[in-house]
């Protein structure tokens, strides 16, 4: 029974169970069925199977192929830096950082892009960075907002998720200034960082995609590792999520979402979250570090940009309003709406 | 019975675009095989209770490709059959992978249970991974969905959704575009109010395209010949936005190119993960469709 006419669009769809769905003795290949020992034939026959030494060679092979050729120098080495993601406009939390930076004796603050966002006027983080000497990565808002594109390519796939961070992207654009943009495009996309003897990679998102997010409930041990190799390093600072985590790794190395300071953490309190990264006599110390500051200010100020609602709440609440359904089950289960 | 089948995949294959498997990302599992307690008239699996075309897989099986996964940096695991829960060592299979990632499971929610939703809660609880659970629903009502899904599954699904609900998961819900209202903003609403009139206070939705192929093929009519890959239809000249250049599929009898080709034996590429880590031809009709509606079969 071959069904290989394509009907006409207007025809209604039938409704009865498929003749396909009558299996017995019989397997689907394609829109047919055949007789079941056919259909093995056709898939012992199909592919191909190795002898162990190849397929030990081929897997080689395989994770040798990810591995980044990367000469960029190496900065430092540090025995203490202070590193923040997403800053979202945020210039009173940014503000904030480089207080409590300065007061912990950082020899170096490091952002990881994502200046841009539903914080009030973009220009006003500008001054703050260069006065602080702050070293910044390209997030995917720096890569969108350099080459003119239309969307923040944040890397959301649910239409409400992208409905939000196109009003957030456009508010933004629509205030950068062509030196601003034209400055971000010039930005690297990571850096690699010495603290004591550990040698960290600094990324956006992944070392493999700017725009990738590295979550802590979907973000396997195994997977790490082998990230990790294929990126020779000793340790892996990223952003991109908005949420904060830490994880040593059994092979001592570490990974650690830095969170943002531009909004706060989707746990119901308004500070934000950055890290502290340590040489301890040859260890790697990492803290992750809340901050406060006066969202209230901030939230006063998004109003007078007729920033839309949902955006001021977050500051208030603590609470995600936007951008949700991006989260895991389990990140999301954390979530008050 | 008429048995001819179509030409070989590879007879396709001279001249199309070839992709690349950039990282092995995820890895499915066709765990509940072609065996379904539902026979929906969408399925592009034509999955039913009487296909056998592919088995259960056993714990045992899916620990070996577990075993290889966790070597190669796997990322995520999903689950989708037939119906997986139809596998009795399913919640031990769960169990394995949420050991050493995050899991995610495809069902129709039947069998759905309160004491099963207890013990999958238990298990999420118990994983530093998440654990997802995808109910598939094709209307808002019975009369939207039962044609579809099968005479009174509308009220047996939400049951299952409610016993989720009242063990502490939030699943996804997936619909198809056999629902046409659901691609539009008020089709989307009338879903979350249905959600939300089950106690789901962060109503999570997918909207996935439909596959030509299978009992989908009897239903809507199959792809047309003009519907294919070639060489400049890829963006950039990179096909790395199809899940196949991320994503491999096991089922009982070897390794897939991804979760939608399985009733096509030649896009079997091997039988453990170590053999399929090459390209593979863009020659079949249902990679227009990842293509062109930019489908990811991933939550």
């Amino acid at each position: 029974m071959a069904i290989r006419t394509p009907r006409d669009p207007d025809e209604p769809a039938r409704t009865e169970p498929a003749a396909l769905t009558a299996h017995r003795g019989l397997a689907t290949w394609g829109e047919t069925l055949v007789p079941l020992g056919r259909f093995r034939e056709a898939v012992a026959a199909a592919g191909q199977t190795l002898s162990p030494a190849a397929r030990a060679a081929a897997a080689a092979e395989y994770l040798s192929t990810g591995e980044a050729d990367d000469d960029s120098p190496v900065e430092g080495p540090y025995s203490r830096i202070v590193v923040c993601g997403g800053v979202y406009n945020n210039h009173l939390a940014l503000a904030r950082l480089l207080e409590e930076a300065a007061k912990r004796g950082a020899e170096a603050v490091y952002c990881l892009g994502d200046l841009g966002g539903f914080g009030p006027r973009p220009e006003k983080v500008r001054p703050l960075l260069d006065e602080g000497h702050v070293r910044i990565l390209q997030g995917n808002y720096e890569e969108s907002l350099a080459a003119g594109r239309e969307d923040c390519n944040c890397g959301y796939t649910d239409p409400r998720d992208n409905h939000f961070a196109e009003l957030s992207y456009r508010y933004t654009a629509e205030r950068c200034s062509p030196e601003f943009r034209a400055w971000m495009g010039g930005l690297p996309r990571h850096r690699r960082v010495r603290v004591g003897e550990r040698e960290l990679l600094l990324v956006h998102g992944s070392p493999r995609r700017t725009n990738e997010f590295l979550w802590r409930s979907t973000s396997p041990v195994p997977f790490l590792e082998v990230l990790l190799a294929q990126s020779r390093c000793d340790g892996l600072l990223c952003t991109h999520t908005g949420l904060h985590w830490h994880r040593r790794l059994p092979s001592g190395r570490d990974v650690v979402n830095v969170g943002v300071i531009g909004r706060p953490a989707n746990d119901g309190q308004p500070h934000v979250w950055y890290a502290e990264i340590t040489d301890h006599g040859g260890e790697l110390g990492v803290e992750l570090r809340p901050l406060s500051y006066d969202h209230v200010s901030l939230a006063g100020e998004m109003r007078r940009e007729r920033i839309p609602e949902e955006f001021v709440a977050t500051i208030l609440t603590g609470w995600w309003t936007t951008c949700l359904e991006i989260l895991p089950a389990r990140e999301r289960a954390a979530s008050r709406f | 019975m008429e048995t001819t089948t179509l030409p070989p995949l590879q007879q396709f294959a001279a001249g199309v675009p070839r992709v690349e498997l950039a990282a092995l990302d995820t890895l499915w599992f066709q765990v509940g095989g072609t065996l379904c307690n539902l026979a929906c008239t969408h399925c592009f699996v034509s999955c039913s209770p009487t296909n056998h075309t592919h088995e259960l897989m056993g714990l045992a099986q899916v620990e070996r490709y577990l075993a290889e996964a966790v070597a190669l940096g796997v990322r995520e695991y999903y689950f989708t059959g037939g119906e997986p829960f139809l596998n009795l060592e399913m919640e031990a299979i769960l169990a394995a992978t949420l050991a050493v990632g995050p899991a995610t499971v495809l069902t129709n929610g039947l069998l759905l249970d309160p004491a099963r939703c207890r013990r999958l809660a238990a298990l999420a609880a118990s994983s530093e991974y998440s654990l997802d659970l995808r109910v598939s629903l094709d209307g808002y009502d019975a009369r939207s969905n039962d044609p579809i899904r099968g005479e009174g599954t509308f009220e047996r699904i939400l049951g299952g959704i409610r016993n989720l609900v009242a063990a502490g998961l939030n699943p996804v819900i997936t619909v198809t575009e056999v629902c046409r209202e659901v691609g539009e903003d008020a089709g989307r609403e009338r879903f979350f109010a249905l959600l939300r009139s089950l106690g789901i206070t962060r109503p999570r939705l997918k909207v996935l395209p439909l596959f030509r192929l299978g009992a989908e093929a009897e239903r809507a009519g199959a792809y047309e010949s003009w519907q294919r890959l070639r060489e400049g239809d890829a963006p950039a000249g990179s096909w790395d936005h199809l899940q196949c250049s991320g994503c491999r599929m096991a089922t009982d009898q070897g390794v897939w190119v991804c979760p939608i080709l399985v009733n096509e034996p030649a896009a079997r590429m091997g039988e453990a993960l170590a053999d399929t880590l090459g390209s593979f031809p863009l020659a079949h009709p249902a990679c227009w469709t990842c293509h062109v509606y930019g489908v990811s079969c991933r939550t």
